[in-house]
């Protein structure tokens, strides 16, 4: 496994924001900042925040690294795993480049499969998922991997994860969830707050803060000057705008091709019902706990993603979701050849539709080539609320 | 004052005139390369009519709809077909739209679209599908049909237009009659279509654009449906009259 400390070959061809950007986590590392590269909201991040370890989100999600990707992975695959691996292969992501471990979890099969490939290329921890939250030792089975993971990042750096520290790491994420849970909740006045893609670039851009404090810094400035603004009369989304709530995978990549659509079509997202949203953020950790790392991996464990089975609490979330955002309708994208969102989506749609409103199911990936087709079919479902 | 809809399709070019509610004329032009140009043509061939800017609205819709730049809106060609085909049929039912290079099914209740589906960027079960096949045969659409009608069935399994084009090729080099394999291209297309909208089932079924005068085309399809299709010459127009009637709106 080679590790990274200086810059890739290919450094010189890169254009100059993404120079600046190896150039800033080189800087990082340099001055002893420890980095780990994360992929999934089951990732408990508290372990490697009381490590003194940054975590930085490395979930692919542009088009660019995919032929690279492709020359190893199959082409039917999940473009956010294709996406996620050509950024290792090809050396064109700083974070990926420079983290010290990646992080990843038996989520879907495709993933699974990814990290014994991306484990040819860099460091990979994988933490083991039950497949399900309701048999009665699964809680069990998930706290006994939490305390190997933790035990395997004591090792990994040389250092102690004490009680104290996790206590603190939890009220600190704690802190970031409820700043993120108000963030999402500007979107329940009619017209909403911010408009929905502004919010979804927001939360990506948060990913990519080594800095938890300053992160969460950033999503409370952003609500207060949202709310003073609006306070203020300005509405910068128009009142006529159709509610959409937007579910299914993760949508950080889609949200030009998928949200900026809907937003330049009539339509407003009130609700990011992906796995970065509200469902995953309303979870909170008992800071009180005795236990504070059974009760940290007991909320991991309730996180609601179509990898578990059964998924229910998804469903009764956006339904909940639908009422609370007062919902026109719901768009559900599905990334090409994710089988679980896809074959849940009948469950999702059954749900959408006996709640009387309008569901529509898209299937796509991160190339262009269907735009035309996507923002025909996005515009027209608008049309009809 | 008139209302003027136009639809630029992938392929086919269509306007319709409403008058006081009555369709008063329609044109039909091949797309071509530029949609800019074609729409340029329609303005020309209405303006011949005394149908200019000065009294008339216009709305465009179909994939070149923003290519028209003298339409006061644009629509897509979803609600464009549901509205036209509620003028046309009255009735309750689902529509089905077989395009250029898609293919939507559009559920309509009291004028009122309640959902439709439409196909992702594959062209199986479109127009563009046919317009390969016919020509790989060396015939043209209505030939096609004709020939349909006297084959024995023959199976094209392949979903994609590509390999199915292959598959015809080895049919053709395998010395299987025309016939036989005009039924099982045409045959491909229902398929195609009735798996799209079984999740827009109506009681009956109205079909428009290029292939609602294709009597044969309408036979198969309701006997797959299990439901009857119904389809008039002025279907072809569904898209543009939808456009014309929301000109006023």
């Amino acid at each position: 496994m080679e590790e990274h400390t200086g810059l890739p070959k290919t450094f010189e061809e890169f254009v100059e924001a993404r120079k600046q950007g190896f150039l800033t986590v080189k800087e990082f590392k340099e001055n002893g900042g420890k980095l780990a590269g994360c992929l999934c909201s089951y990732t408990p991040h508290e372990i490697l925040d009381a490590a003194g370890v940054a975590t930085v989100g490395l979930c692919g999600t542009s088009n660019e690294t995919i032929p690279d990707a492709e020359k190893v992975l199959p082409k039917n695959l999940c473009p956010l795993i294709k996406s996620t691996y050509g950024f290792a292969y090809s050396d064109k992501c700083p974070y990926t480049y420079f983290s010290d471990i990646i992080i990843g979890e038996t989520t879907c099969d495709g993933k699974k499969k990814m990290y014994e490939l991306l484990a040819e290329l860099k460091d990979v921890h994988i933490l083991q998922l039950p497949q399900g939250q309701d048999r009665p030792y699964a809680k069990d089975i998930w706290y006994e991997e939490i305390c190997l993971f933790r035990e395997a990042m004591e090792k990994k750096f040389g250092v102690e994860i004490t009680e104290e520290n996790l206590r603190k790491a939890v009220k600190k994420r704690n802190r970031l969830r409820k700043a993120l849970c108000s963030m999402y909740q500007l979107q329940e006045t009619c017209p909403p707050a911010l408009k929905g893609t502004e919010m979804m670039l927001a939360l990506q851009q948060g990913t990519f803060t080594f800095d938890l404090e300053k992160q969460i810094a950033n999503i409370e400035n952003k609500v207060e000057q949202a709310r003073k603004a609006y306070a203020a009369g300005e509405r910068p989304v128009s009142a006529s705008a159709k509610r959409i709530l937007l579910t299914g995978c993760p949508s950080g990549g889609v949200i030009q091709k998928v949200g900026m659509v809907i937003e330049n079509n009539g339509g407003v997202i009130v609700c990011l019902d992906d796995c970065s949203g509200e469902r995953t953020n309303k979870l909170l950790i008992d800071e009180n706990a005795d236990d504070i790392l059974r009760a940290s991996a007991d909320r991991y464990l309730s996180i609601h993603c179509s990898v578990m089975t059964p998924n229910d609490g998804r469903i009764d979330n956006t339904k909940e979701m639908v009422e609370k955002y007062k919902v026109d309708g719901v768009i559900e994208v599905v990334l090409q050849a994710c089988h679980t969102f896809n074959v849940e989506a009948t469950q999702m749609r059954r749900m959408v539709e006996d709640a009387g409103i309008p569901y529509m199911k898209l299937e796509t990936d991160y190339a262009t080539s269907d735009s035309g087709q996507l923002e025909t079919r996005i515009a027209a479902f608008i049309e009809t609320l | 004052m008139y209302q003027v809809g136009i639809d630029i399709g992938s392929s086919a070019a269509k306007a319709a005139v409403l008058n006081e509610g009555k369709l008063v004329k329609t044109l039909l032009l091949d797309t071509g390369f530029s949609g800019r140009n074609t729409a340029d043509r329609i303005y020309g061939m209405l303006e011949q009519e005394g149908i200019t800017k000065e009294n008339a609205a216009y709305v465009a819709t179909g994939y070149g709809r923003i290519s028209v730049p003298y339409a006061d809106r644009t629509v897509t060609e979803i609600t464009c077909h549901g509205k036209g085909s509620w003028f046309l049929f009255q009735e309750n039912g689902t529509v089905i739209d077989v395009g250029g290079q898609d293919t939507k099914g559009i559920m309509l209740k009291n004028g009122r679209i309640m959902k439709f589906v439409m196909n992702d960027k594959c062209s199986a079960g479109t127009g563009k599908f046919l317009e390969v096949m016919t020509n790989r045969l060396g015939l043209t659409l209505e030939e096609l049909s004709g020939l349909a009608s006297l084959g024995n069935p023959v199976v094209i399994s392949s979903m994609c237009t590509v390999f199915a084009e292959s598959e015809v090729i080895s049919l053709i080099g395998k010395g299987t009659p025309r016939e036989d394999i005009a039924f099982g291209i045409v045959e491909s297309v229902v398929e195609k279509v009735v798996q799209l909208i079984s999740q827009v089932q109506g009681d009956q079924y109205f079909l428009t654009g290029g292939l609602c005068e294709d009597e044969y085309f309408c036979g198969r399809l309701s006997h797959s449906l299990k439901a009857p299709v119904k389809s008039m010459p002025e279907a072809r127009y569904a898209g543009a009259i939808g456009a014309a009637l929301l000109a006023e709106e």
